[in-house]
């Protein structure tokens, strides 16, 4: 099996991108990923494209992305397809890619991550996010991935006896690190105080604890360790990478409160890359609400059942923590981008082991563990990447 | 406009009919086909009782496409005495008066409005229970 | 009319009335600047998730839980309304899904301004008595309509009562005998199409209301050789709270027979839900033996006559169901902005 490389970053800004398509941020994020491998890797030297995209259908009104890109981007003809997982649709692009080089068909291909929301208003917004939801048994009860969030942070609440308040690290932390991102949504900071007095969007989540989706693309070119070599571009491995699945709906499982598909892909992650979880130096997990962040990093083994509030008061998830979170925002304050989130994460995660992070840079960060959910964790995708020269 | 896909669903949707498995005496809302290896009648109708309590509850101030003209709205996983959780809306209550652990019960109300020259679509909800 | 070859009566009953309640007060600050009398002094208001399908079901429900009966052992569910959500669409086969009747039933819808219900009370009789059938569900149901400002909003409410009729022997309450008397009266009428009915102001008095109960009553009780004061309770439509307290002065009942079942002053008029529900709320305090003289009333124009007797029966099944005190307790006013935004008066666009 082949050894797979990511050798070339790009993204957009995530933003309101009102004057453009979603065929302009996707070659906005590949123009910035070539110029970054530019000259050694030109586009003819791209084997497959890998589209990530959750919402296309729903909010873009446009379907086989694979093709349309590929024409989009100049490179017409070669193989290329959309991989759709809801919100995990871009850690499963990045898997799929990934898989394609270590099998030996491909040595060196491109995944791009492009959401264009905008163009549609708030409700039909959350309908769309609500197809990751069980369509018959709780769309169509008028549940939306919020409210399952939401359901599952009261619960939460209740089991561990926390107040609402006790999720505000979670948004104060992803703000903070946003505030040095330029390319990040929310370019500010919040506090406490600001999380206590906010407006409930769907209580008890309100709304400095609610992700906001929005335009970008992202873009990762992924080589073969011989390739990768060769053009002489070879720093960021990835050291594993998992997939696992769950239900759609909450009420189908077992333990609420347990993401089962995470702690798996997490488990077998680590596994792979031999690695424990005292050698994760900074992570990015899904993370539109403080109850996201909470659950996965217990389910993926972080830290105890019910004390994800506590580690993250303790300042557990900043860049000076054991757990260090959200480095450029995370999906509360970088934007949620649908399905190119999986890929923005990456991207973060690179620019972490490459020590270009800036403000947010987490000191000597060799090891970097990516984990994204589609739904709430009805798939999840975990990578782990290592940096092979610091 | 969705036909058929609201009307195969009314027997979940109109009175909580679920299964119940003809061996084990397991209950399980909603009902699904069975899985390969499994008797395919091995899982027979079962109509819930409709009483329950709350596991957990949100009110929803952000509705999806369909919703917007109930909301704010209350959604809960309600765990219905024979065991199965069940995600659905609450109806005829104010947020402060919901609790985890309250008694509620199933009622069969307007789900959805499709529109003037639409389908009005039918379902289950919980409500505080009455007596 | 004739009577039922077999003896039949009530083997079940049902109640279902919103939570919600607008006060005449309320309605009155919009449109009188709150001056003048209300006719009612609250009336029910439906929930934004709730129509005459709904609470056709609930009611339903009610009355299959107090007969302890499985849904399959009905041969009808027959709903009568004038507010049915469709105006081509069975509000009978969604109800008759909802209890698990269907298929191998008769399911329809009837409309006769507010004793659509009595008409499938009647018509049940008739299928259970003629032995076509052994239980028929009747349920008269009703979301009314007021036209803004119009006095009839002081009034239209929203409830629903469901009648099971079965033979006489398992009865909670027996129908003695039944009459109906109609004419072509327009006293209120709604043209198809049209959001809100029209009513002939004080033409829907007299050669209306008054007339046909009165015919209706004076003809039954002559009929059975009784007099008013042979009746432990009676019930009279209730348009409002005066009408049904005159008629029952005019034919000789007192305010206390009437007062169980007057439901009008509390909840409005729920229309072809409220003759029957006055019924039920009076099944909910009577004793074995007690006597029940009804009379229904619909627009343009007819009345339906009964005479029950209560069987010691009702004492088993009575707790059986909620009552209709406990839906009169749950009461929760809102304000008239929520009450237009519930009843689609706003245009939204």
């Amino acid at each position: 099996m082949h050894t797979v490389f990511i050798i070339g970053t790009g993204t957009t800004p995530v933003a309101e991108h009102y004057t453009r398509t979603l065929t302009d941020l996707a070659l906005e994020a590949f123009s910035a990923a070539l110029q970054e491998v530019a000259p050694a890797v030109a586009p003819p030297d791209i084997g497959a494209l890998y589209v990530a995209n959750a919402l296309g259908e729903a909010l873009a009104g446009q379907s086989q992305l694979g093709a349309f890109l590929a024409t989009a981007t100049g490179l017409a003809g070669i193989e290329a397809l959309r991989v759709e997982a809801a919100g995990a649709s871009g850690g499963v692009a990045l898997r799929q890619a990934a898989m394609a080089i270590m099998a030996g068909v491909h040595d060196l291909v491109a995944v791009i991550g492009v959401e264009k929301v905008t163009d549609k208003l708030d409700p039909e917004v959350e309908a769309g996010l609500a197809l990751a939801t069980d369509s018959d048994f709780e769309a169509e009860q008028g549940l939306t991935l919020t409210a399952q969030w939401a359901l599952l942070m009261r619960r939460y609440m209740h089991e561990y006896g926390y107040m609402a308040d006790a999720f505000a690290p979670f948004p104060v932390n992803a703000h903070a690190n946003a505030a040095s991102n330029p390319g990040a949504l929310y370019r500010f900071a919040i506090n406490a105080d600001k999380y206590r007095k906010a407006g409930q969007v769907a209580s008890p989540l309100n709304m400095l604890d609610c992700s906001s989706l929005a335009d970008g693309a992202a873009v990762l070119l992924l080589a073969s360790e011989r390739r990768a070599r060769e053009l002489g571009l070879p720093t960021i491995q990835i050291a594993a990478s998992a997939l696992a699945t769950d239900t759609h709906a909450l009420h189908a499982r077992r333990d609420l409160l347990w993401l089962d598909a995470v702690q798996q892909s997490a488990t077998t992650a680590l596994r792979q890359a031999n690695l424990t979880h005292a050698d994760i130096d900074v992570l990015e997990l899904t993370d539109p609400h403080g109850i996201a962040a909470a659950l996965a990093l217990e389910a993926s083994g972080f830290v105890e059942r019910g004390t994800a509030p506590r580690h993250a008061a303790d300042g557990g998830i900043t860049p000076t923590g054991a757990t260090p979170l959200a480095t450029g925002g995370g999906y509360k304050a970088r934007g949620d981008i649908g399905g190119a989130s999986g890929v923005y994460q990456v991207v973060e995660l690179v620019r972490q082991l490459r020590g270009t992070a800036g403000a947010a840079q987490v000191k000597d960060a060799q090891v970097a563990f990516a984990q994204c959910l589609g739904g709430v964790g009805a798939t999840a995708v975990t990578h782990i990447l290592v940096n092979t020269e610091r | 406009m969705d036909l058929a896909k609201h009307w195969r669903q009314k027997a979940a949707r109109y009175r909580l009919e679920g299964q119940r498995h003809r061996v084990t005496g397991d209950v399980r809302f909603p009902a699904q086909p069975a899985i390969p290896g499994e008797d395919t009648d091995v899982w027979e109708p079962f109509v819930f009782s409709g009483q329950g309590e709350i596991y957990s509850f949100a009110v929803l101030r952000q509705a999806a496409t369909g919703f917007e003209q109930i909301g704010p709205y209350p959604v809960a996983l309600v765990k219905l005495v024979e065991g199965p959780l069940v995600s659905a809306q609450l109806t005829d209550c104010a947020e402060a008066d919901l609790a985890i652990g309250q008694p509620v019960e199933m009622v069969t109300r307007r789900l959805k409005d499709m529109g003037e020259d639409g389908l009005l679509v039918y379902g289950y909800k919980f409500r505080p229970v009455l007596r | 009319m004739k009577q039922p070859d077999r003896p039949v009566g009530l083997v079940g009953y049902g109640v279902y009335v919103p939570r919600y309640r607008i006060a005449g007060k309320e309605i009155a600050r919009i449109w009188t600047d709150g001056q003048g009398g209300v006719p009612v002094d609250a009336k029910s208001v439906p929930g934004p998730d709730e129509d005459t399908i709904t609470m056709s079901i609930e009611a339903a429900r009610n009355a299959l839980a107090r007969a302890a009966l499985p849904a399959t052992a009905l041969s009808a569910v027959w709903v009568g309304s004038e507010s049915h959500p469709y105006s081509v669409k069975p509000s009978g086969t969604v109800v008759a899904e909802a209890l698990g009747t269907t298929p191998w039933i008769s399911a329809a819808d009837w409309e006769f301004a507010c004793k659509a219900g009595s008409e499938a009370m009647t018509a049940s009789m008739g299928l259970v008595g003629s032995g076509m059938a052994d239980y028929a569900l009747a349920i008269g149901a009703d979301t009314a309509q007021g036209r803004p400002g119009d006095a009839l909003e002081y009034t239209a409410s929203a409830g629903a009562a469901a009648l099971l009729i079965g033979p006489a022997e398992q009865s909670v309450a027996v129908i003695e005998a039944t009459l109906s008397y109609v004419t072509d009266t327009p006293d209120f009428f709604r043209r198809a199409d049209r959001p809100y009915p029209v009513h002939g102001h004080r033409f829907t008095g007299e050669p209306a209301y008054f007339h046909h109960i009165r015919s209706a009553a004076t003809r039954l009780l002559d009929k059975l050789g009784r007099t008013p004061a042979d009746y432990t309770y009676a019930i009279f439509h209730q348009p409002n709270a005066k009408f049904p307290q005159s008629v029952a002065k005019q034919l000789g009942f007192s305010n206390a027979q009437i007062a169980p079942g007057l439901l009008s002053p509390q909840i409005g008029n729920t229309y072809s839900a409220i003759a029957l529900a006055g019924l039920c709320a009076t099944l909910d305090v009577a004793q074995p033996g007690d006597t029940i003289f009804m009379t229904t009333y619909g627009s343009s124009a007819g009345s339906d006559a009964y005479s029950i007797v209560v069987t010691p029966t009702l004492l088993e099944r009575r707790n059986r169901a909620p009552l209709m005190s406990s839906y009169l307790a749950r009461q929760e006013f809102v304000d008239y902005a929520v009450y237009v935004k519930w009843r689609n008066e706003l245009v939204l666009g």
